[in-house]
């Protein structure tokens, strides 16, 4: 996993008493290891999944309690039919409208009221505060499906979902429209000689994503220049843009995912200073998206990159 | 209504024998240090300006739109910016240590910082996008009431505090940051009496943990807006250009202008409570203003560039240690030497990772710590 944080600016961190909530934030952001998979295609059980951290989870019978402390395990679980089987959800999982919300917490989980739900699964981004070693005493199965670092990793983890749930069939058939998807939106672009500049905001300070990011990808995957990995070096993932840089980037395309968190859209943009010369302000190619949906690694991915393609063609048709 | 009070107590000349006075080498130092860094400050960024470019800009020639552009919306009102908040911070900080007689006071010490934070917090989590611009005379008002209701009746200082209100945008630190030092005050008065100024910092220390606690707790239950915190809990002065600058413009002239004027009467608090109130000078009150004025100008610029560490703290320290430690020379030296570290501060933050950028607290304590124990070692301490 890699780390965000310069040393020093951890330490001023702790100086405020944020930074527990800060390393699991980042933690969750950027992912752990790369999935790897050995879905069991059978519906039948016992069922083993082998966790991406390694260990192997044995699930004894079809669960019908399931408790997702995971918006984007959440997310896939009710895309592939086994919503009815899920009993609670995390404070985070608002989609779909009608998953089972309640106070339940992946960030800081407590496990008296996870075992209140008496779940016969569970599943997770993290392994935070004694998780697992916590669900395991209650000897409940428990998968951690961390943040996928590419659409492989989201297609293997939707892949081990529906083999723990017993959807193996659902979950295979989504994972095949989802990559049919992103083949006719790739299709859907031409690769221009002069590439298109993308700018993506993750919020009003102006951190932004990498191409090494799982957002990134998307950018990547249809031809864009991301203007965030020229700071690749200062942070691999999420590096904090200087607003000059941005400014002199010129960017033709700005993605705004912080439509909820920060209100941002083309009117707050142009008005920031300095950035009413920016190409993408001036032709409109400024793109609000909803921030959940930019920032998780479920199936609603495919809605992001229809709407990057989108202006992606938009601005091709400009150029031609 | 403010000269009033602070031209109030005058400080008998025999008090300040044997305390020296700024020199006028120092002083030109001090400007040239600024004037050196402003120059830094404007030269350097990720986008590379050149020097012609910055005079044809400053002077109105023509130049290439975009790099103008770029001076003019960014780098220009970021450098001002970095003056006014460098200098705010370092006054306030030789302010309160000489009002609380504690070294180590500084403008974040009475839960200052803690209340912009919570506010900070409050805000980003509750209330994003919730920006009404405009400089408001509000504030300023209820400090002058607050002043003056203090004369009346001496024992509710802080009534007058609390009511203070700000311009909407800055709700964030404004709001809390005053409450949060009157409500050290206030606590401080109730516990100890003013008499002992530990008493004030212990209640400080005691309502910025509970303020801390709070925002943690918040934090914690809206962790969409974990990285917006974090921003500016280490400091940005990366925010809406000219418009900050101008709105906290007069709440820093003000804070700067009244503790300037206060400057003898620190020197002679430095005798002691006893000995001062003995001598006709009424020690409430300087206190009062000086403290009022100090967290003034502190919630001001915490509110366009966050909480940024340690330049309260190490700025008049290293003018004590290399100058003198007469706050006729701490004070005004910390406003110039301030705001020059602060822009030099500024320009390495966004040009170390360009073109990311790092939290330009992150640069204050990385810079200051090693450079102020340097100090502090060649100086053998000495003089604090």
């Amino acid at each position: 996993m890699r780390t965000h944080q310069p040393g020093a600016s951890a330490k001023l961190a702790v100086r405020f008493g944020v930074v527990a909530f800060l390393s699991v934030f980042f933690a969750a952001s950027c992912g752990g290891a790369p999935t790897s998979a050995t879905s069991t295609p059978a519906s039948r059980f016992p069922v083993s999944i082998t966790a991406p951290g390694g260990a192997t989870v044995t699930i004894p019978r079809r669960p019908q309690r399931v408790v997702s402390l995971s918006p984007s395990a959440t997310e896939m679980l009710f895309a592939m039919g086994a919503g009815p089987q899920v009993v609670a959800v995390d404070d985070q999982s608002n989609y779909p409208a009608t998953a089972p919300k309640t106070q339940l917490s992946g960030f800081t989980p407590n496990i008296e009221a996870i075992a209140a739900f008496t779940p016969d699964l569970v599943v997770a981004a993290e392994d935070t505060a004694g998780l697992v070693h916590g669900v395991q005493a209650l000897n409940v199965p428990i998968l951690i499906e961390p943040a996928a670092k590419n659409l492989d990793d989201t297609y293997v983890q939707i892949k081990q979902l529906g083999a723990a749930t017993g959807h193996a069939a659902d979950a295979d058939s989504l994972v095949a429209s989802m990559r049919s998807q992103v083949g006719s939106f790739v299709a859907s672009v031409a690769k221009p000689a002069r590439q298109l500049r993308v700018y993506h905001e993750l919020d009003n300070t102006y951190y932004s994503v990498t191409s090494a990011t799982f957002i990134g990808q998307v950018y990547k995957l249809l031809g864009l220049t991301n203007i965030a990995d020229a700071a690749a070096g200062a942070a691999p993932d999420y590096p904090q843009l200087s607003p000059e840089y941005i400014v002199a980037s010129n960017p033709d395309l700005i993605v705004l995912a912080d439509t909820k968190c920060c209100q941002q859209d083309l009117s707050s943009v142009a008005a920031r200073p300095g950035w009413r010369v920016i190409v993408a302000v001036k032709s409109g190619q400024v793109v609000p998206v909803d921030d959940d949906v930019a920032s998780r690694w479920g199936p609603r991915i495919i809605e992001f990159m229809r709407v990057v393609a989108l202006h992606v063609q938009q601005l091709e048709k400009q150029a031609a | 209504m403010l000269s009033v009070q602070v031209g109030a107590a005058a400080v008998p000349p025999a008090v300040l024998a044997g305390m020296p006075r700024l020199r006028w080498g120092w002083a030109g130092a001090g400007l040239l240090a600024l004037a050196a860094s402003c120059g830094v400050g404007v030269l350097v960024g990720p986008v590379h300006i050149g020097v012609g470019t910055v005079v044809q800009t400053l002077v109105g020639g023509a130049v290439d739109p975009g790099q103008a552009n770029i001076l003019w919306s960014l780098r220009f009102p970021r450098v001002v910016l970095g003056v006014l908040v460098g200098g705010t911070l370092a006054i306030a900080g030789a302010a309160y240590q000489g009002v609380f007689r504690n070294p180590l006071a500084d403008p974040y010490l009475l839960g200052a910082a803690a209340g912009a934070n919570l506010g900070a917090t409050l805000a980003i989590a509750f209330a994003p996008g919730t920006s009404v611009l405009g400089v408001n005379v509000v504030p300023l008002a209820a400090f002058v009431e607050g002043c003056r209701q203090d004369r009346q009746r001496s024992g509710r200082h802080h009534r007058g505090a609390e009511t203070l209100q700000a311009p909407e945008r800055d709700q964030r630190a404004f709001r809390p940051g005053k409450p949060a030092v009157s409500g050290a005050y206030a606590l401080g008065r109730s516990v100890t009496g003013l008499r002992s100024a530990t008493g004030l910092i212990l209640a400080g220390v005691a309502i910025a943990a509970f303020f801390n606690s709070i925002q943690s707790y918040v934090q914690q239950t809206q962790t969409s807006s974990i990285r917006q915190v974090y921003s500016w809990i280490l400091g940005r002065l990366v925010t809406a250009g000219w418009d900050d600058v101008l709105l906290i413009l007069p709440y820093v002239l003000l804070s700067v202008v009244a503790i300037y004027l206060h400057r003898r009467l620190l020197d002679a608090l430095t005798l002691g409570e006893d000995e001062v109130t003995s001598l006709g000078i009424p020690v409430r009150r300087v206190r009062l203003i000086v403290v009022v004025a100090a967290t003034l100008g502190t919630a001001a610029v915490v509110a366009v560039g966050g909480t940024i560490a340690f330049v309260g703290i190490i700025v008049p320290h290293t003018i004590r240690l290399l100058v003198g430690r007469s706050y006729r020379v701490v004070i005004p030296l910390s406003v110039l030497f301030g705001a020059a570290f602060l822009v030099l501060a500024d320009a390495a933050a966004r040009t170390v990772v360009a073109p990311a950028e790092l939290p330009i607290g992150v640069i204050t304590a990385f810079l200051g710590a090693p450079f102020f124990i340097a100090v502090m070692r060649s100086t053998r301490a000495a003089a604090l």
